[in-house]
């Protein structure tokens, strides 16, 4: 499987009417165009993706329109908005009870960084101190095709995914969590404020 | 020579079994060869909307709405009834139409106490 198949062999195959793939193309393939993505939206940026879904932007194209209201059936979870730090538990359990393999796109300024609430005291500055984000979008809030690039690139990476060796995907080790802990409510903000294991920022270098 | 025409049950009787068992299989190898399950105890809780479940789910409601349910009988059931019995009213025997106004005597029963409960003002119940 590691062993990739000469491309020209490949082309000259498939003029004949011999089409050839591997587990691995046809894994990938199915897998990225069938995302279910979780049915939940927690501020404006929900409005834009209820947009998404609808008939002008239809993000059926893509097979991602079955919005799932249950996480046990769903791939992917659209962290639509501002992650109140009341709101940022609940986010976490959902996560946490998605089925493998699961994906997540932060949605909007808000959702990757705290956005213009980032000073505030009740707002998560960015989902990703808690949960692993695959793919962060900008904007506030952004547009129905900013989301539908994400996407997009959702599906590149889904499609690069390997799934054996020593570079296969984070949902087919066996010692990769599954689940990530669910932050609870101190007595000033929420204990722990980031996941170490997961949140890794830039370091920032400075100039001296 | 025709086939047996019961043939046809017993093949659609192993397609049905043969038809599911196929992909539960694949997700079982599927699960044995490259996915490793991952269990846990936030995975395995009960999903309440991403809160944690409170409470045991099998509890014992309330009966607020016997009211209702007595009323329906008597205005709902008691009219699907009522129709049956009024068209064959002529050729009915006694035990039939004795049996038909027992029933009637029950509901009408129900009927005076709900009457008495107030049921049938417009407004808020006063117990």
């Amino acid at each position: 499987m590691n062993e990739e198949i000469d491309e020209g062999l490949r082309s000259q195959l498939q003029r004949q009417g011999v089409w050839v793939t591997s587990i691995q193309e046809l894994y990938n393939w199915g897998r990225k165009n069938s995302i279910w993505p979780l049915q939940f939206g927690l501020a404006c940026c929900a409005i834009e993706m209820i947009a998404t879904a609808a008939s002008r932007y239809d993000i059926a194209r893509f097979g991602g329109e079955v919005f799932r209201p249950s996480p046990r059936q769903a791939d992917l979870m659209i962290v639509a908005g501002t992650v109140t730090k009341k709101m940022a538990p609940q986010i976490v359990r959902l996560y946490n009870q998605m089925a493998d393999p699961k994906y997540v796109i932060a949605m909007g300024a808000c959702a990757i960084s705290g956005g213009p609430f980032k000073q505030g005291y009740n707002v998560l500055k960015g989902i990703d101190r808690y949960i692993p984000v695959d793919v962060y979008i900008p904007g506030c809030p952004p547009r129905p095709e900013a989301l539908l690039h994400a996407f997009m690139e959702l599906q590149r990476k889904i499609d690069e995914q390997k799934l054996s060796g020593a570079h296969k995907a984070t949902h087919l080790e066996a010692e990769q969590p599954s689940e990530f802990p669910v932050p609870a409510f101190g007595k000033h903000d929420l204990e722990p404020p980031a996941n170490p294991n997961v949140f890794r920022p830039p370091a920032i270098e400075r100039q001296s | 020579m025709t086939p047996n025409p019961y043939l046809f049950i017993v093949i659609f009787i192993g397609v049905a079994l043969v038809f599911p068992l196929i992909p539960l299989a694949l997700a079982w190898l599927w699960r044995r060869v490259f996915q490793p399950p991952k269990p846990g105890p936030e995975k395995n809780a009960i999903y309440e909307c991403g809160v944690e479940s409170l409470g045991e789910a099998q509890i014992q409601f309330r009966s607020q709405y016997y009211l209702y349910a007595i009323i329906f009988l008597i205005f709902d059931v008691e009219a699907i009834f009522l129709v049956p019995f009024a068209v064959a009213f002529v050729g009915l025997p006694v035990g039939a139409f004795i049996a038909i106004l027992v029933f009637l005597l029950l509901l009408i029963e129900g009927l005076v106490w709900a009457w008495s409960k107030g049921c049938l003002q417009w407004g808020t119940i006063e117990h």
